[in-house]
């Protein structure tokens, strides 16, 4: 065999086995799991092909974990996304305390979110927490944000946007400050409006930054539960049960293991479908340089 | 020019919400608790919230445990992934390509989602409830040896050429011509690492249940979530507590931050 060729699998042998034994091999156990019933006491697990699939498919708690992150997700991509946008276009410009600007919107970013958690619990409590005093300015009565399903999951919404809106305007603060100065002095000499500008040229050009932006929204959107384990426990009555959420309630709050493999093949799948789709159809809009 | 002072009114409103919640649970973590809930200019200023929290958990030990897990986990993953970012980069071998996009499959099916399937790996090899046990699913990363290898591609063929005929060695190539002109990705790889692993939650959550292994997301978890009750003004000054070093860090080296995200993001 060549030196070369031994030398390289040599290089990247550490990273490779670490990397397949904690991510594809569990990925792979984990689709083998499912096709077994859960190991309870001396029961040994038995093979039972689909029917955990069958079971879940026919769980009425997934259903609304699926719908309850469907929600979840149309709501806080595009707003944490838009806001993103909105915000490095605002401190892309020249602004009174505009480093102090920055600094506000990204903040959020680096606190934990079992932190942001806290403190958020803390606005929504009843009666007392901030959301219920400024209601009550207006005359408006006491309300259990978190109590209650109707607002629940809203109220989980509205923190993911605040935790991510920063972290999204860095990349396209990036892109933007990449972009050439020219490109908005000849737009300016033809009298293009700043409305017209930004729709015909910084938008398209933000393209690869937005699909990169994307693929991370979407991912965090199935990925990051930590508000909700802190919040809610995905109450009331499963109202902001996401599925990752779930998995984790089966798997590690009910130990039915070969439910959460089975729930977790599902995340899979959907991932790897919302993946292919993003790449298929955004991939051919943008422009890349 | 009216559009303008309402497009600048708008951004800053849009400031000052997102910094609100941390200003509230700073006023209420250095206020007594009697305050927590209402607004008094006048009222005295106190760190017995922070020493009342510090006391009655064993936050000394959530902090180190943080510490040995995010050391680890950075030291591992820039000894790992470099050599295998620049095999990727700049040598040619059978099954490169099959091998790098194997590896970058990681990237959408990250270890977070596969708490099942990892927690089941850890019983198996008994380390259960170790630091090692947070940190190994990590240790391998896509990112990192995404990262590395663009950067790696970028340093000029003719540096590496010149350090081979002066006899150097595939490794001494590697340490003496691409990992220094890589600092700044190391140092960006660094932070968005650090900041991850620091604020990381659902995963320890899963794999610890003791004082010595729990980092301080999950210590602080499990602080607010027994018998502090409703006193907010503990459980905010053990939340700043906790963010406080990451925190600190971003305010002093803001701009190296800011940079770094954005270095780490751009492909």
């Amino acid at each position: 065999m060549r030196r070369e060729t031994w030398q390289a699998w040599l290089l990247i042998l550490p990273a490779v086995v670490l990397l397949v034994a904690f991510t594809h091999w569990p990925a792979l156990m984990t689709f083998i799991d499912s096709l077994f019933s859960t190991p309870r006491g001396s029961r040994a697990p038995v093979y039972v092909g689909f029917d955990n699939y069958q079971s879940v498919f026919e769980d009425p708690v997934f259903w609304q974990a699926l719908r309850n992150n469907f929600i979840y997700a149309v709501a806080t991509i595009p707003a944490s996304v838009v806001i993103a946008l909105g915000m490095a276009l605002a401190v892309n410009t020249a602004l009174p305390g505009r480093a102090l600007l920055r600094m506000a919107y990204f903040t959020p970013t680096m606190l934990p979110m079992i932190a942001v958690a806290n403190i958020w619990l803390f606005f929504y409590t009843p009666d007392y927490g901030l959301f219920d005093q400024v209601a009550a300015w207006f005359g408006l009565g006491r309300h259990n944000w978190l109590g209650n399903p109707a607002t629940a999951l809203p109220a989980m919404i509205v923190v993911a946007v605040w935790k991510e809106a920063g972290f999204f305007m860095i990349f396209y603060l990036a892109a933007l400050q990449a972009m050439p100065p020219d490109l908005a002095e000849a737009a300016a000499l033809e009298g293009s409006s700043r409305a017209n500008y930004l729709r015909r040229v910084t938008l398209p050009l933000l393209m690869p930054t937005t699909l990169f932006v994307l693929v991370n929204a979407v991912i965090n959107a199935f990925r990051l539960i930590d508000h909700i384990v802190v919040m809610t426990r995905g109450g009331p009555d499963n109202a902001t049960t996401l599925l990752l959420y779930y998995i984790y309630q089966t798997g590690f709050r009910f130990w039915d293991t070969a439910t959460a493999a089975t729930l977790t093949v599902v995340l899979l799948a959907l991932l790897g479908l919302l993946a292919a789709l993003q790449f298929g159809v955004l991939a051919r809009r943008v422009h890349y340089r | 020019m009216s559009t303008r002072s309402l497009e600048i009114a708008g951004a800053w409103l849009l400031g000052v919400l997102w910094v609100l919640p941390l200003l509230y649970a700073f006023w209420t973590a250095f206020h007594p608790a009697a305050y927590a809930t209402h607004f008094d200019i006048t009222a005295p200023l106190t760190l017995r919230n922070f020493r009342t929290a510090w006391q009655a958990a064993p936050f000394a030990r959530y902090f180190l445990n943080t510490t040995l897990l995010v050391t680890l986990i950075l030291v591992a993953q820039f000894v790992i992934c470099t050599p295998a970012a620049f095999a990727f980069a700049r040598m040619t071998f059978p099954g490169r390509d099959i091998i790098f996009a194997i590896v970058l499959l990681q990237l959408m099916v990250m270890p977070d989602v596969l708490l099942v399937g990892n927690y089941r790996i850890m019983a198996q090899l008994h380390i259960v409830d170790t630091i090692l046990a947070i940190a190994l699913p990590y240790l391998g990363s896509a990112f990192g040896i995404f990262l590395l290898r663009q950067t790696f591609r970028m340093v000029p063929q003719e540096l590496d050429d010149a350090a081979r005929l002066e006899g150097s060695t595939l490794l001494g190539r590697l340490w003496r011509v691409y990992v220094p002109l890589a600092r700044p990705t190391y140092i960006a790889y660094g932070l968005v690492s650090v900041s991850y692993h620091w604020n990381n939650f659902l995963w320890p959550l899963v794999i610890t249940n003791s004082v010595t292994t729990r980092p301080l997301t999950v210590g602080l978890s499990v602080f607010a979530s027994t018998d502090q009750g409703i006193d907010w003004s503990i459980i905010t000054a053990a939340t700043l507590m906790t963010s406080a070093p990451l925190l600190v860090a971003f305010l002093l080296f803001q701009r190296q931050f800011v940079q770094s995200f954005m270095r780490a993001g751009i492909k």
